[in-house]
């Protein structure tokens, strides 16, 4: 070893304002990053809290015996095997009647807002001229800012005479009515993401497809259209996601009745809308409070759930599409 | 020991919340008192420009929750405290909670204003919530269905129609519960074979039921209801940690003044005193 190579070698000598800027920038990575940690530690702090006050279920004596795995979810003996009565001598917690209220009403919401979502984003981005879209796009996000609370309110006063005679039904408050003023508030998630997705799709596709003699349409419907479909599906999920857990809309326009029924002229009771209209007056600590909680693990089980679902499938269409296995 | 004690009381005194604070009153609690607490805290402010006093809604089971953690001074609520949440209470503040009856309020079952039926029945009422009756030309009125709202199942005016009218008795499960009495009234108002209830409400397009016993119908009227002669009345409360002292004492004892139970006539409440 010679002894030169011991020698430290001396850094390169910056100027004062480089240096600062070396400064500035650490300091501005450093807050991005702690930013970036502050939203992930409030994620798992909320999901710490709202799994805590429901775990009481599992572990009170009291709570065990009056709100059971099989009181949650098989029949129980009486006049209705199913009923969510948490108030009262006995208390009935049974989660299928939620279960089938919220699945009901999500699905007439998304079976409206997917179609009408997806092909205003369509329309917007393939077809209308540049004025309409310029008028259409802010429009259609306005529909965004819209209180969920005001959506609510209308459905219950304006929507439900209209929904109630059109489909001949002897409640104005039901599943349908919850349904398309839920689809209100979700079409303009489903349109934003898809038209981003639609608009991403690179110029040299539609040219190429044109340049083959396909029409607008063809070229709309099998190429462009395809090719954003993991957009498309993104935002399905989005739209879908948001769907469950809206709260606000379906507590005022579903009726909330505990029934175990298909039937989309019967009223809804949703896992959401229980938890926003028990939480207010609930004796806090007590087994009825810690199932509401536990309502909204399952929620988060949920969402969670179908953003796996969802993203796994992304990954496949999109090998699809690409026709390769990367 | 004793010399080491009053620091310590001094410091924790000094950490509690803004309740603890000199000049405000702090009150939380049922939505269905919300008004009500306001127009008492506005008066009562006029009259002593010195003591603020803050009103917030957000549920009886909030209010009595926000009464055990040391947030508020006083918790409103329309329905009696459970005994879990006296005990804590107990254990925490090692003196039993103190209730005071505030105003009256009749619960009223509302029609749409073209249903031709003027009075029922507890039996009826009974019948109706619990799925025995469906039609309303079983107790005298057209051939339609009955469309029977309720209030979410943990409101002090659900509890006492539960207690009150169905014995304890479950609803049954085709019966709509909307928040809040303003829900109820304007669906009522909607729908022409609807039947709903809540605190006594005066609002276009609904009827206010009177309720039957033997031959006499009974009206929710102010004298009815002070009298006890309307079988329907509950108590609305102020619930409080300790016996009241000071500025909470004070507007107490404002609220139940000829000038505050005044007040309660106002907001549509029926006065105790």
């Amino acid at each position: 070893m010679e002894q030169g190579l011991t020698r430290v070698v001396a850094a390169p000598r910056l100027s004062a304002a480089a240096r600062r800027r070396q400064l500035r920038e650490k300091a501005v990575a450093g807050f991005i990053t702690l930013m970036a940690f502050t939203g992930i530690a409030a994620l798992i702090l909320i999901i710490v809290f709202v799994a805590k006050e429901a775990l009481t279920l599992f572990t009170d004596a009291d709570a065990r015996h009056e709100a059971s795995f099989s009181k949650m979810f098989l029949p129980q003996e009486g006049r209705y095997p199913f009923r969510w009565q948490p108030v009262s001598d006995t208390p009935k917690v049974s989660m299928i009647p939620l279960f089938v209220g919220t699945l009901k009403i999500t699905l007439v919401s998304m079976l409206v807002a997917v179609p009408m979502g997806v092909f205003s984003a369509l329309f917007v981005a393939e077809f209308a001229p540049r004025r309409l879209r310029e008028l259409l796009k802010p429009v259609i996000e306005l529909l965004a800012g819209i209180p969920s609370v005001v959506l609510g309110f209308f459905a219950l006063m304006v929507l439900s005479p209209m929904v109630k005679d059109l489909f001949h039904l002897d409640r104005p408050l039901n599943g349908t009515l919850a349904g398309l003023a839920l689809a209100l508030a979700i079409v303009p998630v489903i349109f934003t993401v898809s038209e981003d997705a639609l608009t991403a799709v690179p110029r040299s596709y539609r040219e190429a497809s044109l340049a083959l003699g396909a029409t607008l349409w063809e070229t709309a419907w099998k190429v462009v259209l395809p090719a954003a479909a993991p957009g498309i599906l993104a935002a399905c999920v989005l739209g879908f996601g948001r769907a469950i857990g809206e709260t606000m809309i379906v507590l005022m326009a579903s009726g909330n009745a505990d029934i175990v029924s298909w039937n989309l002229g019967d009223s809804a009771r949703s896992l959401s809308a229980t938890i926003a209209a028990e939480m207010g007056e609930v004796v806090v600590g007590s087994p009825h409070y810690s199932l509401l909680f536990f309502i909204g693990v399952e929620l988060f089980i949920f969402t969670f759930v179908l953003n796996m679902v969802a993203s796994t499938w992304t990954k496949k269409v999109l090998q699809r599409l690409t026709g390769s296995a990367s | 020991m004793k010399s080491l004690l009053k620091p310590l009381l001094a410091v924790f005194l000094l950490a509690l919340p803004a309740a603890a604070q000199a000049g405000t009153v702090t009150i939380k609690g049922s939505d269905t008192m919300v008004i009500l607490g306001q127009r008492w805290a506005e008066a009562f402010m006029k009259k002593n420009p010195t003591i603020k006093v803050q009103v917030t809604g957000g549920g009886s089971g909030v209010g009595l929750a926000a009464l055990q953690n040391g947030t508020t001074d006083i918790a409103m609520s329309s329905r009696e405290m459970k005994k879990a949440e006296a005990d804590k209470l107990r254990a925490r503040f090692k003196v039993p909670p103190v209730q005071r009856s505030v105003a009256k309020d009749g619960v009223t079952f509302y029609v749409h204003q073209g249903n031709p039926v003027s009075a029922l029945t507890t039996e009826q009422l009974m019948k109706i919530y619990v799925g025995d009756i469906t039609t309303w030309k079983q107790v005298g009125g057209a051939d339609a269905p009955i469309v029977a709202y309720s209030r979410e199942n943990s409101s002090g005016t659900y509890v006492f129609v539960k207690d009150m009218v169905l014995d304890g008795e479950d609803f049954a499960p085709a019966i709509q519960t909307l928040p809040g009495t303003a829900a109820v009234v304007n669906a009522v108002s909607k729908e022409k074979n609807s039947l709903g209830y809540g605190g006594a409400a005066y609002a276009e397009g609904i009827k206010e039921l009177k309720v039957k016993k033997g031959n006499e119908e009974i009206a929710p009227s102010a004298d009815n209801i002070k009298s006890g002669k309307y079988p329907l009345a509950r108590d609305l409360f102020f619930y409080l940690r300790a016996e009241p002292t000071g500025d909470i004492k004070a507007f107490i004892d404002f609220a139940l003044s000829p000038e505050g139970q005044a007040i309660v006539t106002q907001v549509g409440y029926f006065p105790v005193k």
